[in-house]
């Protein structure tokens, strides 16, 4: 199989979209760049994934048929966010299982997982000279299994970081909690403000403690919360989604 | 009051948050290394998982069993439908001995029937002998923590409170001062108690014996001086066989606190001569959440905290701020099964990072239960405005292309033009301690348009 004959939907979530245009831009040119054939559906919202968590699944039916609808003739569903990738893999379920909402729920595939596991390459021929600390997002990592957890007992492995340690120049630092969740958590991060904003203030601090110049992760909602802090505190971080790093020639 | 609002009381001291934090984050620690270093630890988990889904389903055959093997060896049975049949037997079996002083050993589940104040009103001294529990007892407080029940109070917090109610010197909080203390403190209890009041961990259905995990020695010590002992089990506390302690034993303690194995598993399988024996079997809504599919496995609890000392939002509020027996992600899932409305809050107590379902003995899918208890709230409780109107607009405007187009247009427009003060202001709570993403001229919408027009 050439890349050029996998036909993939590009899925760009809403807040992307509206918020970090640079971070599908980034999501496209990669993929592009390996040679798949990307498709743009235009009439593209949402996964439900906000309404979904915060208890108004049977309000979001329209948006996930909308979703099945843009992206059900494609082989594959590639988005740079694990967290919507998780929510239509896991909470479809909703919807009537037609082959059509089968097949998009069997495809839909985070941007990391998609270029490692699906097309097979690790090298992307990237360099990127700083300090890297990685944000692993609890969706994509205990949701998707994008790698190994810090509970479970089972040999180490991160697409992420298969990635990353490709990159040339790029330093991959350890933290002291390698996994723990930053604490955006869709509208918990507004329902539960005072524990989120402490959650996001301590997984920044790791970062900082850790000597790291660039935060980066494969799900951009954890990195707008953790970006909001570190501007409100001005403190000396970069937050960069993980596409932008692996599309970077620097 | 929410647990948010609990919450939010709770870091007012930032300080005391980081301290509560890393005092629980190193008991997860310490689970790590103690579990991973069991070969098949997972495969541990998965059988105790299956051993506990076997009992479910078939409650009723290993609780009779159970009890028969019970009263075979000398043991009274008694069955509680509620909290209150639970009080009553336990207060008709002390009125039987005349008992005036009761020495209890750590029981959640008296604690989940308030048994204390039940005995305390009718002029019975009853004394928590599990130090942590006697702490908060003393400050007449609820525990904070299923295993370490006192994990919200520092050693000059035990240090003030044994001053006042045990005639302390102060020591600036000198642990081994303040542990010798309670000793002679319980000692006296102990020696006076008429009765012994212990919990469960385990009933073995072919022994009709049960087991009591401590790390003070506490159970024992009771049981052993005082004339009677009972023992109080949720219904689900029953497991099949000796040999699954096997299982059940190993993955308790690594998973409570790191340690192999609890200092004592203690094994009460009759009376002593001249004493006597009861067992409470106690329902109290369990056979309800048993009839609840997507919550049954709620019941595979083994009360080990684990899911407590994981959780980064437990560890960042405190266990009151759960305001139920049982806190943390376990108690977010089994609460709502008791009263809907007022643990109605507890289910969005998280972000549903499934760390919880991770660390769990029995593998219980904790974070999903949460989600489909959020999704039950919603329905049957009302919410307030604001949240339900824009999430229902988000339903409608996300379903229609064209709407959406108009709303980000107009949003981001909005977010790049307004003044400061009108986007931080009291009213958005994400503003309170992080700023807002900077707004681009362009989304990437209108970015692809214009590329494949230029292309």
């Amino acid at each position: 199989m050439t890349n050029s004959t996998v036909k993939v939907g590009l899925f760009i979530p809403c807040y992307v979209n509206q918020l970090y245009p640079q971070v599908g831009i980034a999501t496209l040119e990669l993929l592009e760049k390996l040679g798949v054939d990307v498709y743009y559906p235009k009439d593209q919202t949402c996964c439900g994934q906000p309404l979904g968590n915060s208890g108004y699944e049977q309000d979001s039916k329209g948006i996930c048929n909308l979703f099945v609808e843009n992206f059900k003739t494609y082989d594959y569903i590639v988005g740079p966010s694990g967290s919507c990738i998780y929510h239509v893999k896991h909470h479809f379920d909703i919807l009537e299982q037609t082959p059509e909402v089968k097949r998009v729920r069997d495809n839909a595939f985070e941007l990391c997982e998609f270029i490692v596991k699906v097309l097979g390459i690790t090298d992307l021929g990237a360099s990127f000279p700083y300090k890297v600390g990685l944000h692993k997002s609890c969706h994509g990592l205990r949701g998707l299994k994008l790698g190994s957890c810090s509970e479970v007992k089972s040999e180490h492995f991160s697409t992420e970081e298969d990635l990353l340690n490709n990159v040339k120049g790029l330093e991959l630092i350890t933290l002291n909690r390698k996994d723990e969740c930053c604490g955006f958590g869709g509208t918990f991060s507004v329902f539960e403000e005072a524990i989120s904003a402490k959650m996001g203030k301590d997984r920044v601090q790791d970062h900082l403690d850790s000597s790291v110049e660039v935060v980066t992760g494969a799900d951009h909602s954890c990195l707008m919360h953790m970006e909001g802090i570190i501007n409100r505190n001005k403190q000396p971080l970069k937050v960069m989604h993980i596409a932008e790093i692996l599309n970077s020639s620097l | 009051m929410s647990h948010a609002t609990k919450a939010t009381e709770f870091n007012k001291d930032e300080s005391k948050v980081n301290w509560h934090d890393k005092a629980l984050w190193y008991v997860r620690e310490k689970r790590d290394k103690s579990a991973h270093n069991v070969e098949g630890w997972e495969y541990l988990r998965q059988l105790g998982s299956e051993i506990k889904a076997n009992v479910l389903s078939n409650l009723d055959e290993y609780l009779v069993q159970f009890e028969s093997n019970a009263q075979k060896n000398g043991i009274h049975v008694h069955w509680a439908s509620n909290a209150k049949e639970h009080n009553t037997i336990i207060n008709s079996i002390l009125e039987k001995h005349k008992a005036k002083k009761v020495v209890k050993s750590k029981s959640m589940l008296t604690e989940e029937c308030h048994l204390n104040p039940f005995l305390e009103a009718k002029g019975i001294e009853v004394v928590d002998t599990d130090l942590g529990e006697r702490i908060v007892q003393l400050a007449e407080e609820p525990p904070s923590h299923i295993v370490l029940p006192a994990i919200h109070k520092t050693k000059e917090d035990v240090d003030v409170l044994f001053q006042k109610h045990l005639g302390t010197k102060p020591s600036k909080g000198n642990p081994e001062y303040l542990v010798g203390e309670a000793r002679k403190h319980l000692r006296d209890k102990f020696l006076n108690a008429d009765v012994a009041i212990t919990g469960v961990n385990f009933a073995v259905a072919d022994t009709g014996g049960v087991v009591v995990c401590t790390n003070e020695g506490n159970a024992d010590m009771g049981v052993h001086l005082a004339k009677a002992h009972i023992a109080c089990m949720g219904i689900e506390k029953v497991i099949p066989k000796e040999k699954h302690l096997g299982v059940f034993l190993r993955l308790l303690a690594r998973s409570a606190t790191g340690q192999p194995i609890t200092t004592y598993s203690s094994h009460f399988n009759k009376a002593e001569d001249g004493k006597e024996m009861h067992i409470v079997i106690v329902d109290n809504g369990r056979t309800e959440q048993l009839s609840r599919e997507d919550f049954r496995a709620s019941l595979h609890c083994i009360r080990c905290g684990a899911c407590m000392n994981t959780c980064p939002i437990y560890r960042r509020s405190g266990g009151h701020s759960y305001d139920y027996t049982i806190p943390g992600p376990i108690g977010s899932i089994l609460s709502p099964g008791k009263d809907l409305k007022k643990y109605s809050s507890l289910p969005f107590a998280s972000t549903l990072c499934g760390s919880c379902s991770n660390v769990c003995p029995v593998k219980i899918n904790i974070h999903e239960q949460l989600y489909k208890w959020r999704q039950i709230i919603v329905k049957e409780e009302k919410q307030p405005i604001v949240k339900t109107s824009i999430l229902k607009t988000a339903g409608l405007v996300l379903s229609k292309p064209k709407l959406y187009k108009m709303a980000g247009k107009s949003a981001r427009f909005a977010l790049k033009y307004a003044p400061r003060f009108m986007i931080y202001n009291k009213l958005n709570a994400w503003g309170k301690a992080r700023d807002l993403p900077e707004i681009k001229n362009e989304n990437f919408d209108d970015w692809y348009k214009k590329r494949n027009k230029n292309g």
